[in-house]
């Protein structure tokens, strides 16, 4: 037979390629428009339009009209502004003391950040309420300084608020910052220190500059949560300190009125979706995912020749003192103290789980399993504890999933299509969690899926999709493609590569994202409140609902409880990371 | 008076030595290379030379005066790193302003010093990009010229043409030789690369295992080894394994060959080094070594022969391209005498 005859295998055309390239993420995409994308755009089109399909703004004339609201409005942008900023300005220097250690201390001294980062607000909110509480641990001491006011307690008032919010969100900002500053190139302070730059001046124009859209990002990140929270101002707060989320939940839950709380939502969101895409503008999304960012951050002219200027009076005034040798000590000291600040609160839970008494004080009685024995014995809080345990578990698996499949598409398209995909993927951690709440709830009730586990199970997945897809990506990224080619030439299949040579190598990071899937899910509130309904409790949800009507030593038994497996699960997670990547 | 001197200049990490106690003179307006493996201490040197790394003992004298702990920013230095280290949110020109601001040069003179930095790696009309917004080798010119805008009297360069290709690397090397020359400074290269070493340096600081092995200029360092590790690491190099009987004759095997005995070595068991290219290939009779043709190298140039010889050992040799050696053909070696070294085992 002669060469010309045989007729060449025919290339997969362009068209299966790009099938190939996008299956596997097809599933989430899917998923996120269906369950995420069009609910929130429902909100929008249910505030702006009437049921007749005439463009109506009465709903928020109703808003702007009443000084009530104005008021919450105004009171929610304080206290996410004030949150963000101190949030920022406190987690910086820690995130610069982590970023300046080896890897491996690094790691152990992440692990107490990522402690009270993954405890439950709620929990977190609690062990606030015990120590600022008239008998807590705090206003005892305040009081015999003589510092508390006529009311003799510390909170509910502003400052409770602050602090609980402060201490919510200040993980979130350190572990935001940390990843920038890691990738600031070393080499550029020692060239900075041969060029002749003192050391005020060598932070303030080469590590300063560049560690701003890790800053950026902080700050956004943590004022965007705030605008939707409500668990710290409602449990540490007085009614003057309302925020707008608690009135989304008392406009469905109390009041009925959807249409009022779809209005409420789209302030929300509104509000971060301006401030993100400043965001965008200014530094670039994808600066999220702990990547460089794409834009010059140059700066203004005058606000770099600002920073050359302070740092040669710094430089100046620290030759002169004797602050020179003591600085390190002061930050490391200052480190201990935040983290301190971040963990110890927490701890207070686990005193009082052992309390004989039934009020809540301190000191304790030490030494009592009362509160254990009714907490495991309750039959409400055992139904509680399983729901959350299977729903947690069906997240874990429905979002890596799906995440899986996402991610994989993401480091394989070409670079413009990385951007909107990504923006996808991580818009549920950008949404304010209410408003997911508010548009599954409106697409659920026309299913009649409100109270139902898959419905629990479908709003945690949205939620668990960004921290999925970010972590995974972080696996991806390490991971040698070149791999994968040699499994193909030696002839595996597409299945037999997943099976044999990705997900093995991947493993750590899959587990990663799994118990990250968990944790999103098991500590979930906002969804719980608008989709699980009256009956169907999870263990957060029955937590809300009890903490409300008295803080007894059961949730102390049952913080103590969540405490011990966030701790377990953190450990097991940096165990089988440091495991992996030996 | 040397421009830059270390006496026993030493390094300790925990128990491991990053650098021997060290004694090393620099002239002024030379262009020295330290040379070595990874791990032979030459970047460790560098870096407390620059006052970046502090060491564990021993004194830096830089222009006569002590320099041992001196902050890098007041040692009159300037570096380029082997990543550039460019400031990424910098312009190029603010880049290389940075040293000349750090000396508060008033803005004019900055200007001009930055304008005549730039001119002298050809890239004033580049200077307002960003540093990404550049290739590797435009790169490279930056960090030059940020290094010696504020005229520094010692550049120290550690692996610089590391990351370029190897053509681009061939015109960096003679870009920096005219540099040097230009601005009459004394340079401290570090590189891991011979050749390199060989066509760049007025004098090469050989290093190995935390010290320095032999310090010499080229030729000196090409042609009088002092040591096995010098001979193997610098150049091909035939080296012999024998014994060296009574004066004047080394016994490699069955085969006898006559030394002269000039070169100072003890009788004892020592290596007989030939360069590949003193070695010429003849008749089986005619050779001081017989062995048999095991591979052929074409070079372009000229043609490589490997020759097996008795034993395990191979020997190679230049061959012109007018003799066609084969596999198999069996042949015989010859050098002059004088061109071989017999160093110590």
């Amino acid at each position: 037979m002669s060469l010309a005859n045989a007729a060449p295998a025919r290339p997969a055309s362009a068209g299966r390629r790009l099938a190939a390239l996008w299956a596997p993420a097809l599933p989430a995409i899917v998923f996120l428009v269906v369950f995420f994308v069009v609910p929130v755009l429902q909100i929008l089109q249910g505030g702006f339009f009437s049921d007749t399909g005439a463009l109506d703004a009465s709903q928020f004339q109703r808003l702007v009209s009443a000084p009530v609201y104005v008021k919450v409005l105004w009171t929610t942008f304080g206290i996410s502004l004030a949150t963000a900023v101190l949030s920022v300005a406190l987690g910086y220097p820690l995130a610069y003391w982590l970023g300046m250690m080896t890897e491996r201390s690094r790691g152990r001294w992440v692990l107490w950040i990522m402690l009270p980062f993954w405890t439950s607000y709620l929990v977190k909110t609690y062990a606030w309420m015990l120590l600022l509480s008239r008998t807590g641990l705090l206003t005892t001491v305040a009081s015999l300084l003589g510092l508390t006011g006529e009311s003799g307690a510390l909170a509910p008032s502003l400052l409770g608020v602050l602090v609980g919010m402060v201490h919510a969100m200040l993980p979130l900002a350190v572990l935001t910052i940390l990843p920038t500053m890691q990738g600031i190139n070393r080499q550029l302070s020692s060239a900075a220190e041969i060029l002749g730059a003192g050391r005020a001046t060598n932070f303030l124009t080469v590590f300063f500059p560049l560690s701003l859209p890790g800053v950026a990002a902080a700050g956004l990140l943590v004022f965007i949560t705030c605008l939707g929270f409500f668990i710290v101002p409602a449990l540490l707060g007085t009614p003057r300190e309302s925020m707008i989320a608690q009135l989304v939940i008392s406009s469905v839950l109390e009041l009925v009125d959807m249409r009022f709380a779809g209005a409420l939502s789209i302030v929300i969101l509104l509000c971060s979706i301006v401030v993100f895409y400043v965001y965008d503008r200014l530094v670039g999304l994808t600066s999220l995912a702990g990547e460089a960012s794409q834009r010059n951050t140059g700066g203004p002219g005058w606000a770099m020749r600002l920073l050359y200027v302070l740092g040669g009076v710094l430089d100046k005034v620290f030759a002169a003192g004797s602050l020179r040798a003591r600085r390190a000590g002061v930050l490391a000291g200052y480190c201990m103290a935040a983290v301190g600040f971040l963990v110890l609160p927490i701890l207070i839970v686990i005193p009082i789980a052992f309390t004989r008494t039934a009020v809540v004080a301190f000191p304790p009685q030490l030494f009592s399993l009362r509160w254990f024995v009714e907490f495991i014995e309750s039959p409400v809080w055992q139904a509680a504890m399983v729901r959350s345990l299977a729903v947690g578990a069906a997240t874990a698996v429905l979002a890596v999933v799906l995440g899986f499949g996402a991610t994989y598409t993401l480091t394989k398209v070409s670079g413009r299509w990385v951007k909107p995909l990504f923006a996808l993927f991580v818009a549920p951690l950008i949404v304010p969690r209410i408003v997911v709440a508010i548009g599954l709830l409106y697409l659920f009730a026309s299913f009649g899926m409100t109270g139902s586990d898959l419905g629990l199970v479908i709003g945690h997945t949205i939620l668990a999709i960004p921290y999925v897809v970010v972590t995974l990506s972080a696996g991806f990224r390490q991971f040698d493609w070149r791999l994968d080619d040699a499994a193909r030439i030696l002839g595996a299949s597409m299945f037999g590569r997943l099976r044999t040579v990705l997900l093995p190598l991947l493993a750590g990071s899959i587990t990663s994202a799994l118990l990250f899937a968990f944790i999103v899910s098991f500590d979930d509130l906002t969804i719980a409140i608008f989709v699980s309904g009256g009956v169907n409790t999870t263990l957060p949800k029955q937590m809300w609902d009890s903490i409300q009507l008295a803080v007894t030593p059961t949730l102390a038994a049952v913080s103590t409880f969540l405490v011990l497996l966030i701790t377990v699960i953190i450990f097991a997670s940096s165990y089988l990371k440091t495991k992996g990547s030996r | 008076m040397f421009k830059l001197e270390t006496a026993g200049l030493a390094k300790r990490y925990g128990d491991t030595d990053a650098l021997l106690p060290t004694d090393l003179q620099v002239r002024s307006g030379e262009f020295l290379t330290l040379l070595g493996p990874s791990g032979s201490g030459k970047t460790t040197l560098l870096m407390m030379i620059a006052g970046l790394v502090a060491p564990t003992g021993g004194q830096l004298m830089i222009d006569g005066k002590d320099a041992t702990y001196a902050p890098p920013g007041q040692r009159g230095i300037g570096m380029v790193f082997q990543s550039y280290a460019l400031f990424p949110h910098m312009t190029v020109r603010d880049n290389v302003a940075y040293g000349l601001r750090m000396r508060r040069t008033g803005s004019q003179d900055m200007a001009r010093l930055v304008d005549n930095a730039l001119g002298m790696v050809k890239m004033r009309e580049y200077a307002h990009r960003y540093p990404k917004e550049l290739s590797g080798g435009q790169q490279q010119r930056v960090a030059l010229a940020r290094c010696f805008a504020y005229s520094p009297s010692v550049i120290l360069l550690d692996e610089p043409l590391d990351a370029l290709d190897k053509k681009l690397r061939e015109h960096m090397q003679l870009e920096i030789r005219r540099l040097h020359q230009e601005l009459g400074a004394t340079f401290i290269y570090v590189t891991h690369d011979q050749e390199e070493a060989l066509t760049m340096s007025d004098r090469i600081c050989l290093m190995n295992h935390a010290r320095i092995e032999q310090i010499g200029t080229p030729v000196e360092l090409y042609d009088e080894p002092a040591t096995r590790f010098a001979a193997g690491f610098i150049g091909q190099s035939n080296l012999l394994a024998g014994v060296l009987e009574q004066a004047g004759h080394f016994r490699a095997g069955q085969s006898q060959i006559p030394v002269p005995e000039s070169m100072g070595v003890a009788e004892g068991a020592v290596s007989l080094l030939v360069r590949p290219e003193a070695v010429e290939v003849t008749a089986p009779e005619q050779g001081l070594l017989q062995g048999e043709i095991a591979e052929v190298v074409f070079l372009g140039n000229e043609v490589r022969v490997i020759v097996a010889l008795p034993g395990a050992d191979t020997f190679i040799a230049r061959c012109g391209r007018e003799r066609q050696p084969r596999v198999g053909d069996r042949v015989g070696l010859r050098w002059d005498m004088a061109r071989s070294r017999v160093l110590h085992r």
